[in-house]
């Protein structure tokens, strides 16, 4: 009971520190804030799925998020006029050729005896898939990037309300998760950590890269979005008469109440995930889990097929990561590939966890809360620090003001030392694993 | 046909760039793979404690030149390699005493010191943004080349021209020179054998009257010098941005791994490997096959196998192989 | 009757958990052999570990020429002149033969290439082979290896668990004589062993450890002879 009560406390402090910062910065703010801590949550928990389930470790959570965000493009952009024709089904059979040279390939691997020959067939397999595939992949790519170069120039999307695309988000993540984890899992611990990294950093070359997909550099903006924009709240009459009993300007409420709706709609779907994740952890399933996380060597001593379940496991978190991506760029309105660094995407969500509690799904939504609070709170308040820190120097010393334009570098620091002192006098998180 | 003009080409855009690149790599694979015997876990921090020691050794090449001194045709940051030499081995050895040094007495899964040198991956992130900033800088002065396409051209009277840039010719004498070291180290000497012995077998050291902490300050003392060296040769070569250390982790793990994570030489052989692929494959090939080819025959495309866009998938691709099809490396590393 | 050389006097402790070894006592005088046998899980091999000082005793002393070394760390008994040769992993196997012995000497500080050469002397087949690889060596050479890098510190008691295990019974033959061989240069040995006769024919005082005490204690011979060590333990 004590335990909870703690728990339900730690939960209060944090609605608490939203509230202060709703009087005493904005309630724009404050909602902002709520709204990319929701999303954090999910993050973490897609994290927590893995590591504090079954101790995989994923330093690749960067580019399973923006994988899923690409689904919001791909969904619910209206498809572009003329790139379809222009050389959408040849890129499409462009893809499906490159996929099917790989398949070619590990065939012929399987099938053929080992020998030189099984080498010189797969040589050829690759090479021959790969002209082909590029000689009808590329045309088709450059003619989509010539339609309307300056406004579109990619493929577009199916034009679907966009909430579709959260769980197609899932879907892709999950995917890519599930080609990774069948080369990686298996092995030693840290390569699944090496090659997530590697595969995190594709994604993004290819978010960055492949225009006729994502405008690459050029990012997609103007998503259609899930809830009505702050214009057209303005127009409703029980919006205008709030503002005014609140005290606010109409375009002021109409902001609010669009990033409640927001915050409404991303908590739904965090409560799913939490019910569905706590239901999971304490079945039978769960306690399998566990049990394999805790002694590998016992468990496939006892028949059980780690390396499956494993996979499962990586599959079903990642998938909670892309569905965060597309949550994300649903909520921002755009797809920016070039925005995306592992230490806000990747690592940041680890200290998410670690400070929360691995293994507990409560403590990764709290330590989604605090540590994105912490994050966004820490920029000002390194700079207010430096500049009473530097307050004796002169207003024009160098040193002065590279201190205080470094400032925002501050957080940074703080959150590894955060990790580094939870790790090392609380492992077990703020709400330890039951 | 023109196979002399081939080569030449070759030579001047992926021979020697892969060369430097590659010793480059070796230099920062090295690190990894002798703290992974030692310490018996993935160094995530490497590339941004390399980012530091480089901060390093620009600031204290600023100074330098602040003060009117220079290195004749070298660059002056020569000069500043000890500074941040000594400052990355303190740096390290104070995060070994107040990180790792815990988890190796607790005897910690090698998870959890790689969870921690997350930790102080993301503290040097932070010291060596507010030292340098996030930005680009470059730090070359000296001559840029040994000799230039020009210099070649007149010499040989040859069309295709070749040149060899200072900062590629310094990495490859510095790089071959701190590798001979080390292996001379390594093999020869008492501190290095005893290195050796408790990456082998750390009970029977212990039980031979090795002092594990002294094996792991020399490690770390190694590992730092050759991530300062790394890291500043990169530099020159190219430039230094914090960020683009952070992403050499990828192809530092790909070719640790490719050697045999634990292996030195494995690890050398390894970056070599991965600095040829990336360049052969980003590179467009089309002038190579005009020289080669009777005129007919000559190529329509760039030949350029996948966009410069893409050397991580290059990186990434070796890594998948190497997983696939030989998880210890070509050289047999440890297998924990 | 005066002090063993090397004795664990009534040795009573385990790994934390429950006691393994109850008042057990294992001496070995200078220059001879003693074998300590016994059925699976009779705690050998921990006391053995006992007497190195790789397990903490609750009750019970070491004693090594008369002076108690009970609170010593194992790598201080080594420096005290014990040499000891672990079951498994009891070599350096991507380093030269020559270096295993070499970290054999790594806490002498005088001139060792005198007592790498009795080593080569004693196993010539480690001479020839020096430059090698020790993991590239078959079991019973690298036996020798690692028997050779524990008297790289000229111990004055040897103590080997197991040397034969895993080796054809020609090669434990001869890794017999050479501890033979070992013990009349004046080294005091002290060995766990799986093949109970043939290590007791070479014994000068055999121990017979049953669940972690002393069940019967003599000279090789006599044991040998007594019908019911011959019945329990040797197999008739």
């Amino acid at each position: 009971m004590s335990v909870n009560l703690r728990n339900v406390a730690l939960f209060a402090a944090m609605a608490l520190a939203l509230l202060m910062t709703g009087m005493f910065q904005s309630w724009s703010l404050a909602l902002t804030i709520l709204n990319m801590s929701l999303i954090s949550a999910v993050m973490a928990l897609g994290v927590n799925i893995q590591w504090g389930y079954a101790g995989l470790f994923n330093v690749g959570v960067m580019g399973f998020t923006a994988f899923g965000g690409l689904a919001a493009v791909l969904v619910a952009m209206p498809p572009t006029e003329g790139a379809w024709a222009a050389g959408g089904p040849r890129v499409i059979l462009g893809l499906a050729l490159g996929a099917a040279s790989i398949l070619a390939a590990i065939a012929v691997w399987q099938r053929l005896p080992r020998g030189k020959l099984r080498v010189a067939a797969l040589i050829a397999v690759l090479v021959a898939g790969y002209v082909i595939t590029r000689m009808v992949f590329a045309p088709a790519a450059d003619a989509i990037s010539q339609v309307n170069p300056a406004t579109q120039g990619f493929l577009g999307g199916l034009g679907l309300p966009v909430i579709l695309s959260w769980p197609v988000g899932a879907l892709f993540a999950g995917g890519l998760a599930w080609v990774v984890g069948k080369v990686a899992l298996g092995l030693r611990s840290d390569y699944l950590a090496i090659a997530t990294l590697g595969i995190s950093e594709i994604v993004i070359a290819v978010l960055k890269f492949e225009s006729w997909m994502s405008r690459g550099v050029n990012n997609v903006s103007g998503i259609p979005r899930a809830l009505p924009r702050p214009v057209e709240w303005q127009g409703y009459d029980w919006v205008q008469s709030l503002a005014v009993t609140l005290g606010f300007t109409t375009n002021q409420m109409a902001s609010i109440v669009e990033k409640l709706g927001y915050a409404i709609l991303f908590a739904i779907v965090l409560g799913l995930l939490i019910w569905l994740s706590e239901k999971a952890l304490n079945a039978p399933w769960g306690r399998m889990m566990r049990a394999i996380r805790d002694n590998e060597t016992a468990a496939r001593a006892m028949g059980k097929d780690v390396t499956r379940r494993h996979l499962m496991v990586f599959v079903l978190g990642s998938g909670v990561c892309g569905l965060a991506g597309a949550m994300m760029v649903s909520l921002d309105g755009q797809m920016t590939p070039g925005s995306y660094e592992p230490l806000r995407y990747t690592f940041l969500i680890w200290v998410m966890v670690i400070v929360g509690g691995s293994g507990n799904n409560w403590g990764a939504v709290l330590g989604g809360f605090i540590i994105w609070f912490l994050w966004v709170q820490a920029e000002p308040a390194g700079r207010w620090l430096m500049d009473n820190l530097t307050a004796g120097m002169a207003d024009d010393s160098a040193l002065r003001t590279h201190l205080l334009t470094q400032a925002a570098h501050m957080r940074l620091i703080m959150m590894g030392l955060a990790l580094l002192l939870m790790l090392r006098f609380a492992p077990r998180g703020l709400i330890p694993e039951r | 046909m023109d196979p002399v003009s081939a080569f030449i080409l070759l030579s001047n855009f992926v021979v020697i760039p892969a060369l430097a690149y590659g010793s480059q790599l070796a230099l920062g694979a090295l690190g990894i793979t002798l703290i992974y015997g030692i310490l018996r876990f993935s160094h995530f921090a490497h590339g941004d404690i390399m980012a530091f020691g480089t901060a390093v050794v620009i600031l204290t090449t600023w100074a330098l030149q602040g003060f009117g001194i220079s290195f004749g045709v070298l660059p002056t940051a020569l000069l500043a390699l000890p500074v941040g030499i000594v400052a990355t081995i303190l740096y390290l050895l104070a995060a070994d005493r107040t990180v790792y040094r815990f988890y190796r007495k607790v005897r910690a899964k090698p998870m959890i010191l790689v969870m921690a040198s997350l930790g102080v991956m993301f503290v040097t992130n932070g010291l060596t943004r507010l030292l340098i900033g996030p930005g680009q800088q470059r730090f070359d002065d000296g001559t840029r080349f040994v000799f230039s396409v020009r210099d070649f051209r007149e010499w040989t009277g040859l069309s295709e021209g070749l040149a060899l840039r200072s900062s590629q010719f310094l990495t490859l004498i510095v790089a071959l020179v701190a590798m001979a070291l080390l292996f001379w180290f390594l093999n020869r000497t008492r501190g290095g054998k005893s290195m050796r012995a408790y990456s082998d077998n750390e009970d029977l050291a212990l039980l031979s009257g090795i002092n594990p902490e002294r094996v792991v300050v020399i490690t770390w003392a190694i590992a730092g010098t050759l991530m300062v060296l790394a890291g500043t040769l990169y530099g020159l070569d190219k430039s230094f941005r914090p960020f683009t250390y952070f992403q050499l982790l990828l192809p530092f793990f790909a070719a640790a791994i490719l050697g045999g994570l634990g292996n030195p030489l494995g690890a050398i052989v390894g970056a070599y490997v991965v600095a040829f692929s990336e360049m052969g494959i980003t590179y467009a090939w089309r002038r190579f096959f005009e020289h080669l080819l009777p005129e007919s025959w000559a190529p329509d495309g760039m030949l350029q196998i996948l966009p410069v866009d893409y050397k991580f998938a290059v990186t990434f691709a070796i890594l998948v192989l190497v997983l696939i099809f030989r998880p210890t490396g070509i050289f047999r590393g440890k297998s924990v | 009757m005066a002090d063993p050389f090397l004795i664990g006097e009534a040795m009573t402790g385990g790994y934390g958990g429950a006691d393994i070894l109850h008042a057990c006592t294992i001496a070995v005088n200078k220059g001879e052999i003693a074998v300590i046998v016994g059925p699976n899980g009779a705690g050998k091999s921990t006391a053995m570990k006992a007497v190195f000082g790789m397990l903490k005793l609750r009750e019970g002393h070491v004693r090594l020429a008369g002076e108690d070394i009970t609170a010593l760390t194992p790598q201080a008994r080594v420096a005290k002149g014990m040499g000891f040769v672990p079951q498994n992993n009891n070599i350096f196997p991507s380093m030269s033969v020559e270096e295993n012995l070499q970290m054999g000497a790594f806490i002498r500080t005088d001139d060792f290439s005198g007592t790498m050469e009795q080593v080569y002397d004693l196993f010539p087949i480690l001479r020839e082979k020096r430059r090698q690889a020790a993991g590239e060596l078959s079991g019973g050479q690298r036996q020798q290896v690692a028997v050779g890098r524990a008297l790289m510190t000229k111990p004055s008691v040897l103590m080997l668990d197991e040397p034969t295990a895993g080796v054809s019974p020609i090669v434990m033959d001869e890794l017999f004589d050479r501890i033979i061989e070992v013990a009349r240069t004046g080294i005091s040995i002290l060995m766990v062993e799986q093949n109970a006769r043939q290590a007791l024919e070479i014994a000068d005082k055999g121990y017979v450890l049953v669940q972690g005490q002393n069940r019967f204690t003599d000279t090789g011979q006599a044991l040998l002879a007594d019908p019911e060590v011959r019945k329990s333990f040797l197999g008739g």
